[in-house]
């Protein structure tokens, strides 16, 4: 276990009723926005809990997140090495069991896990070929996830997306299954920044519990540090939603 | 390859050099001029090896010496009073200076260049400016935070521009967005004296709490000397391979490159492992190896510690097992650090490397015999005072002397006339001035570049491109941050170096109290010419001497910095191009003040005079015009312009402020207006009678110490006061119009947004893609 380096401390979260909820987040070498998850984790309410790559057993958390970054450099493919993480085996097997573990991929992490077979179809390079930081707008499709369920089906929401290699693709049939079953969690509205297939931002898996996108919902969970427009504060959703799932009941 | 390494080379050990004195050195090839080898061999009492003569001509050349800025430097120490150093932690001559934030925090920056590396092989040049600006940083125990670019290429439509444009901007968000940096601001500047020497400089910013500042040396006798990080390569080796006469056998690489690689994942994890070992306290000393490598590292902590250092180089882990001894302690490879540790503290030093899989050698040990002693397989090839490779390099009175053209260029006023469209008059040929303005390279909007990099890791980013400043956050409990800016003009500075160095001082300045924060502390990098030529040593001195005299006026101390010279082709120099950057501390970073205009009827007020200051300007060169003289310089005017910008953000008086700089009102109005997306509508009528100018000369002139404000209703009188009170000109030139989706100027014909921001936006993408 490492202890996450933070800078200062965050303001105490406002509702007392969801800090009990832990909420793990890992850390591998080359990870980039761990603090910045663990910080969206608290200003929602949860605590966070740092987990590293090389732990073999999974920590109590309720649910876990992946975050962003370029774990050992995307070199291979991003998130090819990180998927044989130690700990990584353990969370497969978390989402997978009848407890069905919450899980959360955010770009780096959304390409661990279709590396690691919990999501299905691939990111590549961005179709223009460069590295894309702005403030995107995405619809939720679906909020039956344990990360949606806090928004309304077919809100919109702006959040920043930041990536080199985003573009999702996957085959036909795959995609034809996503779309049927519901599993098409966010779209790109107004503009594909990286020629996702069928402007596909972000995917959950059959159960609801594993979700994956390429933009960043922790970098607009603060007013004035994230996008200026829409109070900048539209992804801390993702986060009350798997707390207030977590502590059980509505808000 | 075999394992036998003391077979491979004609070790040329001290004992050897001490009988054969008359051996044959290429000293010249490795840039030492005759007196400064001879300076060498009267140091050691004899001739030196192969290996000193590597790590002398490294440790000795202008980029590590500063052996011809040196005596010129020293201002930056002397013209400073007890109150500019109330606050500054560390100084010049550390990898990076720390300044007291308060609360505890403290915060280190400093900006260097990567010029030459970026114009031969551009991504990697730009991409190791920012890594190796980065490990100065974590040098000081500090958190890297954020990183800023400042940029000056070619012509935009030079064909070798795009190759440079491409490469260097890539280079610096693929390395900079992988080691999970924002990138919050920098400068794009195209001016033709750049084609053949791009300026690539890079500022990165760290934080730390007090008790964590690291400094370089090496004491205490019996402590252990460590290199971790990547292994030494070929890369960056530069004159070494004239060492040949080291080598008998032909196994080596044929072609090495002269630029370095960089590796930004094995920096991130670098990075996150010194800070670990920072919070353990597991090191004594910490160096990272730059320029000079090794070379440098081993002494400088031998030098700034109390005793000498042994070393076995045979120790260091090598990613190419032909490099000869010279090479190794030359070699820039990448992303290493060297450290001091206690014996005590060795396992657990391990521990945190094997954590983050993170290789590392011991090296050696430090002693108390003065020397730094290098070894290879326990035979002596370096045996050298340490300050006397890293301290006591040659210093030189470089001749200098105003050249014989400034008093002609100085007289070249800029004229122009409505006839020549120089200076036009009618209002759609003023609409057009300003469109032209807007959509040229240098104003046109640089968003092309900033797409590309990450500014949002890290949660902590309040401000970044395009407004004034970039805000980053410190303390996340009390809001407490800092802001920061750079800027240079290389016209101004061309036309009159004293001025122009204290006009890019006043521009940064004013940009990072336009944000609401108050100015703290300076650093600088000075791109020039070549120091051989009397002219361009005259462009460092004055910029210098003026840059100096600014910082002391202003109460800003430089804390670091560096020097970059030869920036010419052929005969012909680059502009003098000092580059400031300015730090700033905000209390609270929430209260930070963005430079667009948002809420409907906010009166917009102008700060400050205008008077007829057309030379230099963006104006002229989109006229093909440079010479007279830069715009007036006032630097009270701009300590007050700044006192009101942070004391009218502390108390809510203002909503968005913009400093007017290149470009003038027209500049600041447009962007403005195009932050947001919200028009104005502008009279200026009053100003052109109480300054006595026409309405072009009010919207294209340069003059300094202004800004525009946008001020809520409820608290123009409160504004009005406090500028009456401070004596500072303010005149209430329009007020935001949020519905109009223009920017309409009394004499000018209307703007649409629609259409300014195509020829804003428009222009990068048209060259690059």
């Amino acid at each position: 276990m490492t202890e996450l380096p933070l800078i200062g401390e965050a303001p105490v979260a406002a509702d007392s009723r969801l800090d009990g909820a832990k909420i793990g987040v890992v850390t591998f070498p080359g990870t980039l926005d761990d603090r910045d998850a663990a910080r969206a984790v608290r200003l929602a309410g949860g605590t966070a809990v740092a987990l590293w790559h090389a732990d073999t057993e999974l920590a109590d958390v309720d649910a876990v997140v992946i975050p962003g970054g370029f774990s050992y450099g995307d070199y291979l493919r991003a998130g090819a090495i990180s998927r044989f993480a130690p700990l990584m085996s353990k969370i497969i097997d978390a989402a997978n069991s009848d407890a069905k573990l919450p899980v959360l991929g955010i770009c780096n992490g959304f390409q661990i896990l279709t590396e690691s077979h919990l999501l299905p179809g691939s990111m590549i390079k961005n179709d223009h070929l460069k590295f894309l930081c702005r403030d995107q707008v995405l619809r939720v499709e679906n909020n039956t996830t344990a990360w949606t369920a806090d928004y309304a089906a077919g809100q919109e929401i702006l959040v920043p997306l930041k990536n080199q290699d985003g573009q999702y693709i996957a085959d036909e049939k795959t995609l034809d299954e996503l779309e049927g079953e519901g599993r098409v969690a966010f779209r790109y509205v107004g503009f594909n920044p990286n020629g996702s297939r069928r402007d596909i931002a972000g995917i959950t898996n059959a159960a609801g519990n594993v979700v994956g996108l390429m933009p960043h919902p922790e970098h607009a969970v603060e007013s004035g540090f994230g996008p200026e427009s829409n109070g900048g504060t539209d992804g801390l959703g993702f986060f009350t939603s798997v707390l207030n799932k977590i502590v059980g009941g509505a808000k | 390859m075999t394992t036998e390494t003391n077979k491979k080379f004609n070790i040329d050990t001290v004992e050897n050099a001490a009988n054969t004195p008359d051996t044959e050195l290429p000293w010249a090839e490795l840039g030492l001029k005759q007196n400064e080898f001879e300076e060498i061999v009267k140091v050691l009492g004899r001739r030196p090896t192969g290996a000193e003569l590597a790590m002398y001509s490294v440790m000795w050349s202008e980029h590590c010496s500063y052996k011809s800025s040196k005596n010129h430097l020293r201002q930056f120490g002397q013209k400073v009073t007890e109150e500019m150093k109330k606050d500054m932690l560390v100084g010049i001559g550390e990898n990076a200076g720390v300044t007291n934030l308060g609360d505890g925090w403290a915060v280190t920056f400093k900006i260097e260049s990567h010029n030459s590396p970026s114009f031969v092989e551009p991504y990697q040049g730009a991409a190791t400016g920012i890594g190796g600006i980065v490990r100065d940083i974590i040098s000081m125990g500090a958190r890297p935070v954020a990183v800023m670019d400042p940029l000056r290429f070619g012509e935009i439509d030079h064909p070798d521009t795009a190759r440079v444009m491409h490469g260097a901007v890539a280079g610096i968000g693929g390395y900079g967005n992988s080691l999970g940096l924002p990138n919050i601001g920098g400068e794009m500047v195209f001016d033709s004296v750049y084609q053949g020497n791009p300026l690539v400089n890079a500022l990165a910013v760290g934080v730390m709490r007090h008790e964590d500042i690291r400094l370089a040396n090496a004491s205490g006798k019996g402590n252990k000397v460590v290199l971790f990080g990547a292994r030494t390569g070929g890369d960056g080796i530069g004159g070494a391979s004239v060492l040949a006469s080291e080598s008998f056998d032909d196994t080596k690489p044929s072609k090495r490159p002269a630029v370095q690689v960089g590796d930004p994942f094995a920096e991130k994890v670098l990075i996150e492992c010194c800070l670990e070992l920072f919070k353990g306290s597991l090191v004594e000393g910490i160096q990272d190896l730059g320029a000079a490598g090794i070379s440098c590292a081993t002494s400088e902590l031998a030098s700034n510690g109390d005793g000498g250092m042994q070393v076995e180089l045979t120790n260091v882990l090598l990613r190419d097992p032909t490099l000869t001894p010279g090479e190794i302690l030359m070699s820039e490879s990448q992303e290493r650090m060297m450290a001091v540790v206690t014996p005590e503290n060795v396992e657990a030093f391990e521990a945190v490397m094997d954590k983050w899989a993170v290789e590392y050698a011991w090296l050696g040990e430090v002693t108390d015999t003065g020397r730094l002693i290098i070894t290879w397989e326990g035979e002596v090839i370096v045996d050298v005072d340490p300050r006397t490779v890293a301290h006591d390099g040659p210093v030189y009175d470089r001749p200098y002397a105003r050249p014989s053209w400034q008093d002609a260029l100085q007289a070249d006023h800029f004229t122009g006339s409505a006839a020549d469209a120089g200076r036009p008059a009618a209002p759609a040929e003023l609409a057009a001035a300003v469109t032209e303005l807007v959509a040229s390279p240098n104003m046109c909007d640089k968003s092309w570049i900033t797409k590309q990099y990450d500014r949002y890791v890290g949660g902590n980013t309040a401000m970044a491109f395009p407004d004034d400043a970039g805000v980053v956050r410190v303390d996340e409990k009390t809001g407490l941050g800092v802001a920061l800016a750079t800027d240079a003009n290389g016209r101004y500075t061309y036309l009159d170096p004293y001025n122009g160095a204290q006009l890019a001082l006043a521009e940064a300045y004013r940009n990072v109290a336009t944000s609401g924060a108050v100015p703290m502390a300076v650093s600088d990098c000075l791109n020039f010419g070549s120091p051989e030529d009397p002219d361009v040593m005259w462009q460092l001195a004055e910029s210098i001497r003026g840059l100096s005299d600014a910082c002391m006026e202003l109460g800003v101390p430089v804390t670091g910095g560096n020097v970059s010279l030869y920036n010419q082709t052929g005969t012909t120099p680059i502009h003098p191009s000092p580059v400031v950057a300015v730090l700033g501390k905000l209390d609270d970073v929430a209260r930070r003040t963005p430079s667009g205009w948002k809420e409907d009827g906010q009166a917009i007020y102008l700060l400050g005079t205008t008077a007829d200051e057309l030379d230099g300007s963006e104006w002229a060169k989109l006229r093909g015009h440079l010479g007279g003289l830069p715009p007036r310089v006032d630097l009270a005017a701009e300590r007050e312009l700044g006192e009101i910008l942070i004391n009218a953000s502390r108390d809510g008086m203002v909503d968005s402020a913009h400093d007017l700089s290149e470009g003038g009102l027209a500049a600041g109005l447009v962007e403005s207006a195009l932050r947001y997306g919200v028009g104005a509508r502008i009279a200026l009528e009053e100003l052109l009678e109480r300054d006595g100018v026409d309405l072009f000369t009010a919207l294209f002139s340069e003059s300094q110490a202004r800004a525009i404000v946008s001020v809520p209703r409820s608290e123009e009188v409160r504004f009005k006061d406090m500028c009456t009170a401070r004596g500072f000109a303010h005149l209430r030139i329009g007020v935001v119009d949020a519905a109009s989706n223009a920017l309409e100027i009394n004499g000018v014909e209307a703007m649409s947004l629609d259409a300014l921001r195509e020829a804003h936006e428009g222009t990068l993408p048209k060259y690059f893609g």
